[in-house]
């Protein structure tokens, strides 16, 4: 799996069996979820909306985790139970080796002061402050000195690309700009974790996408640990971290989006990611069939053959004393071979980055007849995609679905569709 | 018709009520309304004693700064033409009135809507009263203050905060309920205090809502001021009362028309206020 692939890193806040009840009296509701009803059944039979059954998921130092469900799953709830916006009715929050859920309302205020910044689905922006005057709010609230915090809010507001708007004010800002102002607040505070709920659900498609590779690429250089809502796999997919899927206040599924459209592992999850094009979600890594045979620019002649004698293929890919792909050798090439290989391969050939999605290597396998070599960031080669292998993993997507589909016909479901 | 039900003796209970406080706080009412009393009659006096040109200049300046120039202009013609109709003692007099009753009201029906907007029980308490204070004819209120504050201008004026400060409270409360929940999220999610988020963002964002119970209340504590020249408030009240006494139609015109001028001065000037002061974008804070 392509998680395996990455150090292990510190978990920074651990939810832990976390249940929400709506209600003054929640230990009978509580007792019903241990005994396993569903938020439907107590709903019926006590009249008390169950926001969150016992969810539980780390979230790892530096990472997007993005919490995904239909409206009405419980996202927002389980982000606010994080900063205890919402207060959990049982389990507990563990946030860097503090417990949220027993934390005093003095700590409280101090914990929210310095380790969260939010940032809401529509913007939540003061409406009688200058975009400068709410990037200094979290700052005025700790009562930092005036001077600092301007300083610290133009910082900010030049981070998400602002700068020069700082005396406007919010109305006077579109939709995509209010919500970097939105960010800016929450960078400002120095909070290296960041909970974000449907932060760009009300922005129009383009200005979301670009919001949406923005963001990664802000999370990569200031390595802020996000918890980022949202009810659109599509955008789940882009911001490229893990997924929690939830329904009904539970969890259906965690892992990363390829796990999830490859191996849903519920109906319910098959649909939901039926509509995804599998081809921009699958890296070239994860297709690469890594059991082909490769020569080194150093063997011999009689190395060389006997290390083919077995295949059936026509070339093959050559790699340095290093692993790195340097060429490529034919059958033809090989016999004819007197000294070693690196003199007779055809040096250089066609590859993709192992992080490239089938999608863009599409084009490289089109001009590649026998499939196009997969490299990681030095050059090293992983193996190959073949034309076949694509099409396996293609097919495989799409004979899932159809099983889903006739199963969904059978027992008339309605097809979910996903919307704020 | 033969009641065998006897009656409930809620007049009877009322005045046994009334006499106990009276008894027992009239003393202490009494001396502070004797105070408030020399201080409207100072106060009075002093601003009689100001020529109107420059009274009237002074306050058309103070209008054109809060409102504008139109609303100055207004209040020049306006307060001089009170003036030409011989009204400029009374007109001052029901102004000082209107001050001294609005800023007490003002004084306690603020904090008291912040607390009804703050605390669910407060609101059940409170909110019964402020209807009963609404439907309740005014000049029941002039009764009761009587044996506490004596005939005269500090009866009139405790009357008229009773019955001007509802809205001021159903205002401020409304305003601060209506500031949009993700406001108040944000202001939580990055650890403001509760006096923080009240004066940083609830206050602020209810200000333009509070604004218009002000001017509510402004306007029904002009009313009542006039109503409360029953008992001897004196002002543009007792020119109205008097009229009405001696059947003088047109003295009585001239007294109303001149309470008019000065509930339209008001009027703008505290609708333009609020205007200035909503939150979003030009306000200056
Ligand atoms: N304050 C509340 N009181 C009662 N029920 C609530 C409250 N907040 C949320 N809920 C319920 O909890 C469930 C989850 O809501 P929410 O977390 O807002 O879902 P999502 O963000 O996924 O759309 C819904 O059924 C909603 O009706
Ligand atoms: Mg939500």
């Amino acid at each position: 799996m392509a998680s395996q692939a990455e150090p292990q890193a510190r978990t920074r806040i651990a939810v832990q069996a976390v249940s929400k009840v709506f209600s003054d009296q929640p230990q009978k509701a509580l007792a019903m979820l241990e005994a396993g009803e569903t938020k439907d059944v107590i709903l019926e039979r006590l009249g008390t909306v169950v926001g969150l059954n016992r969810v539980s998921f780390d979230v790892a130092e530096g990472e997007i985790l993005v919490v995904m469900g239909l409206s009405g799953s419980g996202k927002s709830t389980m982000l606010r139970c994080i900063n205890r916006l919402v207060e959990p009715s049982a389990g507990a929050i563990v946030v860097d080796g503090t417990d949220v859920t027993r934390l005093n309302q003095k700590d409280l205020l101090e914990f929210r002061r310095h380790k969260f910044g939010m940032v809401f689905q529509h913007f939540a922006l003061f409406p009688n402050r200058t975009i400068q005057g709410n990037v200094e709010y979290g700052l005025e609230i700790q009562n930092v000195p005036k001077a600092q915090r301007a300083e610290k809010a133009l910082a900010a507001i030049e981070v998400v690309g602002l700068k020069g708007w700082e005396a406007k004010y919010p109305n006077q800002l579109s939709g995509g700009m209010q919500q970097r102002a939105g960010l800016a607040r929450a960078l400002a505070v120095d909070a290296d974790i960041l909970l974000m709920d449907e932060a760009f659900s009300a922005l129009d498609p383009l200005i979301r996408r670009d919001m949406q590779g923005e963001l990664r690429q802000l999370q990569r250089k200031l390595g802020k640990t996000i918890v980022f809502v949202s009810h659109d796999l599509d955008e789940a997919i882009a911001l490229g971290g893990r997924i929690v899927l939830m329904k009904d206040g539970a969890i259906v599924q965690i892992g990363n989006p390829e796990e999830i459209l490859l191996a849903p592992a519920t109906d319910y999850v098959r649909r939901f990611v039926e509509h995804i094009d599998v081809s921009s979600v699958l890296t070239a890594e994860r297709l690469a069939d890594r059991g082909v045979a490769v020569l080194r620019a150093g063997h011999t002649a009689a190395e060389a053959r006997l290390a083919i004698a077995s295949c059936q293929q026509t070339s093959w890919y050559v790699t340095d004393e290093g692993g790195r792909l340097v060429g490529r050798a034919t059958r033809e090439q090989v016999e004819r071979c007197t000294g070693t290989i690196g003199a007779v391969m055809e040096a250089g050939c066609d590859r993709v980055e192992a992080s490239a999605t089938l999608r863009q290597a599409f084009a490289r396998l089109a001009a590649n007849r026998d499939g196009v070599a997969v490299v990681d960031d030095r050059g090293h080669l992983i193996g190959t995609v073949t034309h076949r292998g694509a099409a396996r993993a293609l097919a495989r997507d799409t004979a899932g679905t159809a099983a889903a589909s006739a199963e969904e016909a059978r027992h008339g479901l309605v097809h979910p569709k996903i919307s704020a | 018709m033969d009641w065998s039900i006897p009656k409930f003796p809620l007049d009877t209970l009322c005045d046994q009520a009334l006499t106990w406080l009276t008894v027992h706080l009239s003393g202490v009412t009494l001396a502070v309304a004797g105070v408030i009393a020399n201080w409207i009659e100072v106060s009075t006096a002093a601003l009689s004693a100001v020529p109107p040109p420059i009274t009237i200049v002074v306050l058309a300046a103070i209008c054109w700064r809060i409102a504008g120039i139109r609303p100055g202009i207004m209040a020049a013609a306006g307060l001089a033409f009170l003036w030409n109709l011989r009204l400029w003692v009374p007109t001052v007099e029901t102004m000082i009135l209107v001050t001294l009753a609005t800023s007490a009201a003002l004084v306690i029906g603020v904090p008291l809507g912040i607390a009804c907007a703050l605390s669910r029980r407060v609101w059940r308490t409170v909110g019964p009263f402020l209807d009963m204070m609404q439907t309740m004819p005014s000049f029941i209120y002039l009764i009761p203050a009587i044996p506490f504050f004596g005939l005269g201008p500090v009866s009139a004026c405790f009357a008229t905060i009773i019955f001007s400060m509802p809205p001021v409270i159903r205002l401020t409360a409304l305003g601060i309920m209506q500031v949009p929940r993700e406001l108040i999220e944000a202001s939580e999610a990055f650890g403001s205090t509760p006096m923080q988020k009240l004066f940083k963002v609830q206050l602020p964002l209810a200000v333009p809502t509070i604004m218009a119970g002000v001017n509510q209340t402004i306007m029904l504590a002009l009313s009542m001021v006039v109503i409360a020249a029953m008992i001897g408030a004196g002002g543009l009240g007792r020119e109205v009362w008097r009229s009405i006494q001696r059947l003088e139609a047109g003295a009585g015109f001239e007294a109303g028309i001149a309470i008019v001028i000065v509930a339209v001065i008001l009027d703008r000037v505290t609708q333009k206020l609020a205007l200035r002061l909503r939150p979003t974008g030009q306000a200056a804070h």
